[in-house]
């Protein structure tokens, strides 16, 4: 492969424009069809049974009644799916949170499983089935979690990361430690110093699809998946390796997926749907209520960060630090690494470090929620960085001018950094009419800037050139917020043809190579790159095809904007031939017109934002009312600027769900008590003003276009600058997410009474 | 010869040295010469390291080349949402 | 457990269906009717996404028994449209870009269907409370916003 990705400067006639997307039409009908809305003959209906209790050791269960009921067809436990995952930790814990092995490790886990010929039964199989626990002690609270003394998640587990091996295991998973310099010279440098310790309380991404899917095993080894998920190719070869089938002998279908936010990059009912098809010898659908997707998927880290920073009188930072502890659920993972990494990527520091505890708790496996953990440590590092300003008598937009990182500038997490957006995306606020607009009483105003790393990935694409000239693109990467309107623009953008021409659809495990899942913001990224370079393969092809027709040498034929065109004076009398005359005649030169693509998309380009928001605080009950709110962001380049838009707005969203409402609230038993849309309260229409957004464009380096990803960064910022607008309306510096009501008015409170 | 810089608990396995001198011309020959050196390595790389070179991270690309004055860092690979 | 039998109009046909006593209305369109536009984001009646009009009033299909559907209009997304001729209110949709994943559109397009109804010319804070039944997670509500704004002045005009 010779595809070379650098960005070249150019003009674009497609690219940049707003045209429909090309699944429009069946979303705004009900006809596109979404994990639930897919049956197939015989089909069975899957329930799973869930632990009530917070940690418990399984001791004994008893299928047999259930077994015995009318209509049901099938009963799994732990023991239908055996352990094939052959010393591979990461797959062992995949495999446990789909069905609990020997204990049950949160409210919620998953313990058994039913197939039975209609929904009334399985529900009735479920009440039959015994299961005989011993409660054991449990811990959701990351703090405590953390204790020496608090009760053992994971008797195997000994700190990764300390200098010295620990002797005792401990719910400490992992200590992990970025940064350069020397912070103790740093802060010894500083005229003021701002210490703070935060929290930030547990959010689910919040998809309104639950988690669906139809399997179907066949007795010769061969299956397939229908399922709502944000990577259909991983999901494959996490249930092959899971359930033991051959990779290719299980086709994976990506479902229309309705949200999934980093919640459907993991499996989590799929092993089980597929271990039910097999035992019941039936298709089984499966399809998780919203209790069950509350209590048993998604959420994200709970976290405790204490933050240090340390400013010189002139505004120029001497040192940060900060020590973050969060939550994974009950199996290891990396999530405050990824929070010391991202927590002062926006600054240029001398002197900064950064120090990351991955914590277990009895609450469900933590997965990714847009630009995870990155929300939590900017909420730390950006209320401080305010709170610094203020001390200091700086504006808080210039103070964090003046310390900006800026190409050259060693980032936090390590490395050097190229041409990045923070500085342009600062200046860009402070120029904003919403910087200057006015404020009435209990209103503050509040900003802060926003990191992420942005990624690649291994992508596979495929164009294919109809007889008629039209073009279907078939692309391997899940379309969450419309990147087949995007995919078509560069297609028809590379070809030269119209983007009505193009037809884009999102191919199944069958059809196409592998591709990594659509997360961390790849999606239009990777998938463009490869769609680039398939449609220059596809030229290649068309510019060989029209020689022949010419009946001239092919270095003699170039391809212009849809045409192939003989170059040079002796071929004056040959008309440019268009894409359709090429594909009209390509039975007969050579057979169907294609261009194919593999790649590994690399070089994203890291992404950031600077969010503006104006927040109305009533004194007296301590709610809160987002008056207006601005998104400036970094895209490298807009392919279709209205759907950036939309990953703009939604990611401030989010993140305003996040500062001020959402959480999840666990009993002193340890069960989540608030499982529902009802008391896990999101953002509706009436709690929003409109979102504005400006998109710069400082085009990535590493992509023909410059696209950089720009799913995620815009949930980073939000936290931060509520709150800092909520600590500059009440004059009380807030310091645990999420600010509902009571927390509000306790800090008021609080201050009051001094 | 390139300089390569780990990060915090990488370094841990490496000797204790954050900053290393290897005689590598792309990704895999630097992971390859890191693990003979170093065999703790070995699983980390298994697990997934991305490399950073002049500020652009490379998580899969190992043939990606090592250009002889570029900084060079290596990093956890990291999930998205 | 017996079956009710349920004569019922939908999207102008006539309809007839068995189902049991406590199936919801919204389980009789998906999984008896083949109407799957209609969606269940919770079951309880938080989001919206199951949203369709009976009689005149827009309800929560899953708070909804199949069985009260004797003899009552029920309009679903998959009457919207006349024909190939989109509704204004879907055309808007599509031009202002007001869905993204498309999971709550259904349930929008009908619950601002019935605001415009009984309030042709809302304000944007009508708007925003007439919708405030239906959760959206991708959009953050502003493009659905412009986009009911825009088919209320198309159909003003109409």
């Amino acid at each position: 492969m010779n595809f070379d990705p650098r960005y070249s400067g150019r003009n674009f006639s497609s690219v940049g424009t707003r045209p429909i997307r090309p699944d429009g039409i069946d979303k705004v009908t009900g006809r596109a069809r979404y994990g639930a809305d897919f049956n197939m003959a015989g089909q069975l209906v899957g329930r799973i049974l869930r632990s009530p209790h917070a940690h418990a050791v399984i001791k004994k269960i008893d299928t047999s009644k259930a077994e015995k009921l009318a209509g049901v067809k099938a009963v799994i436990t732990a023991k239908d799916l055996p352990d094939l995952t052959d010393g591979d930790a990461a797959m062992y814990d995949i495999l446990d949170n789909s069905m609990a092995r020997k204990k049950a490790l949160y409210d919620g886990h998953a313990v058994a499983a039913v197939a039975a010929i209609d929904a009334r039964i399985a529900r009735q199989a479920l009440k039959l089935i015994e299961v005989d626990y011993e409660v054991l002690p449990h811990v959701t609270d990351v703090d405590e979690a953390a204790h020496h003394h608090a009760p053992l998640i994971n008797d195997q587990i000994f700190t990764e990361g300390l200098e010295e091996k620990p002797a005792k295991p401990s719910n400490v998973t992992k200590r992990t430690q970025f940064g350069h310099g020397d912070v103790h010279k740093g802060f010894a440098q500083a005229d003021f110093i701002v210490e703070r310790s935060f929290k930030t309380e547990q959010t689910h991404q919040g998809y309104i699809e639950p988690h669906a899917c139809v399997a179907s095993v066949n007795p010769d080894g061969t299956a397939d998946l229908w399922v709502c998920t944000q990577g259909h190719f991983v999901y494959r070869q996490h249930c092959a390796q899971l359930l033991g089938l051959e990779a290719s002998k299980l086709r994976v279908t990506s479902s229309e997926i309705g949200g999934g936010f980093g919640g459907k990059t993991h499996v989590w009912a799929e092993p089980v749907a597929l271990a039910l098809s097999r035992k019941a010898g039936r298709p089984v659908k499966l399809v998780m209520t919203r209790d069950e997707v509350f209590r048993a998927s998604g959420p994200t880290s709970a976290t405790s960060i204490d933050v240090k920073i340390g400013a010189k009188k002139d505004g120029t930072i001497t040192a940060a630090e900060a020590t973050l502890r969060y939550s994974c659920g009950p199996y290891p993972g990396s999530w405050a690494e990824i929070g010391a990494m991202t927590a002062f990527a926006c600054y240029k520091l001398e002197n900064v470090k950064t120090v990351g505890y991955e914590v277990l708790v009895n609450r469900p496996k933590t997965a990714a929620y847009r630009a995870p953990s990155a929300p939590m440590a900017a909420f730390a590092v950006e209320s401080a960085v305010d709170e610094l300003a203020h001390e200091l008598g700086m504006n808080a937009v210039d103070f964090r001018i003046k310390n900006a990182a800026q190409e050259g500038t060693r980032a936090s997490y390590g490395p050097v950094y190229g041409p990045i957006g923070i500085g342009p995306t600062l200046e860009a606020a402070k120029n904003h009419p919403h910087m200057k607009a006015p404020l009435k009483m209990n209103q503050g105003r509040g900003m802060a800037c926003g990191f992420w790393f942005n990624f690649g990935g291994q992508t596979c694409t495929d164009l294919n050139i109809g007889m008629d000239g039209s073009v279907s693109l078939a692309v391997g990467t899940v379309d969450v917020g419309g990147s087949r309107a995007s995919l078509s623009l560069v297609a028809a953008e590379e070809l030269g043809i119209d983007y009505s021409q193009v037809k884009a659809i999102v191919a199944d495990t069958s059809s196409l190579g592998y591709n990594d899942m659509t997360d961390g913001s790849r999606g239009t990224f990777s998938s463009s790159m490869a769609t680039i370079s398939a449609a220059r393969n596809a030229i290649k092809v068309l510019r060989d095809r029209a020689a022949q027709m010419w009946d001239i040498p092919v270095d003699d034929v170039t391809w212009e904007k849809g045409h192939a065109i003989a170059k040079g004076e002796k071929y004056g009398n040959l008309s440019p031939l268009s894409l359709k005359d090429i594909a009209a005649k390509s039975g007969t030169t050579g057979g169907p017109i294609a261009g194919h693509s593999e790649l590994v998309a690399d070089g994203a380009g890291v992404s950031f934002a600077t969010h503006i928001c104006d927040i109305e605080v009533d004194p007296e009950t301590g709610a809160t009312r987002v008056i207006r709110y601005t998104v400036v962001q970094d895209a490298g380049k807009a392919v279709h600027p209205t759907y950036v838009e939309g990953q703009y707005q939604g990611g401030a969203a989010q993140g305003i769900g996040w500062a001020l409402n959402e959480e999840y609230i666990y009993g002193k038993d340890g069960r989540l008590q608030n499982p529902g849309f009802l008391d896990y309260r999101i953002p509706v229409c009436s709690d929003l003003p409109m979102i504005d957004t400006q998109i710069l464009e400082i085009p990535n380096p590493n992509h023909p276009y410059g696209v950089r990803g720009v799913g995620e960064t815009s949930i980073v910022p939000p936290l931060a600058a509520i709150a800092n607008a909520v600590s500059n309306a009440v004059g009380v510096r807030m310091t645990h997410i999420p600010m509902s009501p009571p927390r509000i008015l306790a800090a008021l409170d609080a201050e009051r009474e001094g | 010869m390139v300089e390569v810089t780990l990060w915090g608990s990488l370094s841990a396995v490496a000797g204790g040295k954050s900053r290393h001198e290897v005689e590598a011309k792309d990704i895999r020959e630097l992971f390859r010469k890191l693990a003979e050196q170093y065999p703790g390595i070995e699983p980390w790389i298994d697990r997934g390291i991305a490399v950073a070179i002049d500020g652009t991270i490379y998580r899969d690309t190992w043939s990606k080349e090592l250009p002889k004055d570029a900084e060079i860092f290596l990093l956890p690979r990291l999930a998205g949402g | 457990m017996a079956g009710v039998a349920v004569s019922t109009t939908i999207n102008g046909d006539a309809v007839e269906y068995l189902c049991q006593p406590d199936e919801t209305l919204l389980d009789v369109l998906r999984d008896r009717l083949g109407l799957t536009g209609a969606k269940e984001g919770c079951g309880t009646g938080d989001c919206g996404a199951c949203s369709v009009i009976v009689d005149g009033r827009l309800v929560c299909s899953c708070l909804v028994l199949g069985a009260e559907a004797e003899g009552r209009k029920v309009e679903t997304i998959e009457g919207m449209a006349h024909g190939d001729q989109l509704h204004p209110l879907q055309q808007k949709f599509l031009e202002h870009a007001a869905l993204q994943c498309g999971i709550c559109t259904p349930g929008f397009l009908i619950a601002a269907k019935d605001l415009l109804a009984k309030n042709p010319s809302p304000t944007e804070e009508e708007i925003r409370f007439g919708l405030a039944g239906n959760l959206c997670r991708c959009t953050g509500y502003d493009k659905i916003v412009r986009a009911v704004q825009d088919a209320a002045e198309v159909m003003k005009g109409a």
